[in-house]
């Protein structure tokens, strides 16, 4: 497991990117973190605000700013992702905040390969919604919407940071698979004008 | 195609989104029943052609279960409610019993 443990650990892919008419690309690496336990607790929404800077996601919704978000995924669980360089930091900051043994962080930096679509809006809610069962119509998945699905045969995560973008996340193991699907729907050719 | 909105996380999905784990409302026998209500919880289940309860799990999603109340023939979902009850509520009951008057399922009318 050298790219795990390396001094530099590479992502799944090593930046691959796709320039279909949607730009599909593999993010750089992130410091990420599950968050588990009652997000009505005061140390658990300071756990995760505190870190990311950022204000608490209600359900459906991430928060951020840039690399830094918070969002939520279940009704115990959080998202928690922030700049690679202060993964160490994080870590002891979340050891030292999640005492409470029913308040859970796991590092999950490198269990997941994150990817971006961008370009036009239409376009890149098209390719989305091309490979999950989930309306990403600008009135149903505005900016700031978070949503857990399936990206054909896998599990994945959706977010709308931006207009003309939608991250997704999904487990590394199945980094080259998302990654193909990806760049299978946004083959050019293959535009429908789902949201034109 | 069914779609349902998992009152857990709030979003609403189809079907391919969720796993059924059965039947609703079954009473868990422990070692201590008798033969009689074990096999009933063990093997017995209905089958409706019409008003049904089951369990689903929002597995591509929140992953949480929950309770959902369809019916098996028009795949219309009357509602769904949350796992931590062994009944369902009174107002999805009259919903059912407005769409589907005399309708029967288990004890429950
Ligand atoms: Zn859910």
């Amino acid at each position: 497991m050298s790219d795990l443990t390396g001094p530099a650990p590479v992502t799944a892919l090593g930046g691959a990117a796709f320039e279909g008419y949607v730009r599909v690309a593999e993010e750089p690496q992130r410091a990420m973190f599950t968050l588990r336990g009652d997000l009505s607790a005061t140390a658990m929404k300071n756990a995760a605000t505190g870190l990311a800077g950022v204000d608490m996601p209600g359900q459906g919704q991430a928060a951020l700013n840039a690399e830094r978000m918070v969002a939520w995924m279940s009704p115990d669980e959080l998202l928690l992702t922030l700049p690679w360089a202060e993964h160490d930091k994080a870590c002891a900051q979340l050891d030292a905040t999640l005492g409470d043994p029913m308040l859970n962080w796991g590092d999950v930096s490198q269990a997941r390969a994150h990817f971006s679509l961008s370009g036009p809006d239409g376009a890149v809610r098209e390719v989305a919604a091309k490979l999950a069962p989930v309306d990403f119509s600008p009135a149903a998945f505005p900016q700031g919407s978070f949503r857990r699905s399936r990206m054909n045969q896998v599990a994945a995560a959706f977010w709308c940071p931006a207009p003309g973008r939608i991250e997704v996340i999904c487990f590394r193991s199945v980094a080259d698979y998302a990654f193909r699907l990806l760049s299978d729907a946004a083959r050019p050719g293959s535009e429908v004008g789902l949201y034109a | 195609m069914l779609l349902l909105d998992c009152p857990c996380c709030g979003q609403r999905g189809e079907e391919t989104e969720f796993h059924c784990g059965g039947e609703a409302h079954i009473t868990r026998e422990g070692p201590s029943s008798d033969d009689a209500a074990f096999e009933h919880y063990m093997f017995e289940r209905v089958n409706p052609r019409g008003v049904h309860f089951e369990r689903w799990r929002h597995v591509a999603g929140c992953g949480k279960w929950f309770h959902a109340a369809r019916d098996t023939v028009t795949l219309e979902v009357w509602g769904t409610y949350p796992a931590q009850t062994s009944r369902p509520p009174e107002e999805l009951l009259e919903k059912i019993r407005a769409a589907r008057p005399g309708f029967k399922w288990r004890d429950i009318a």
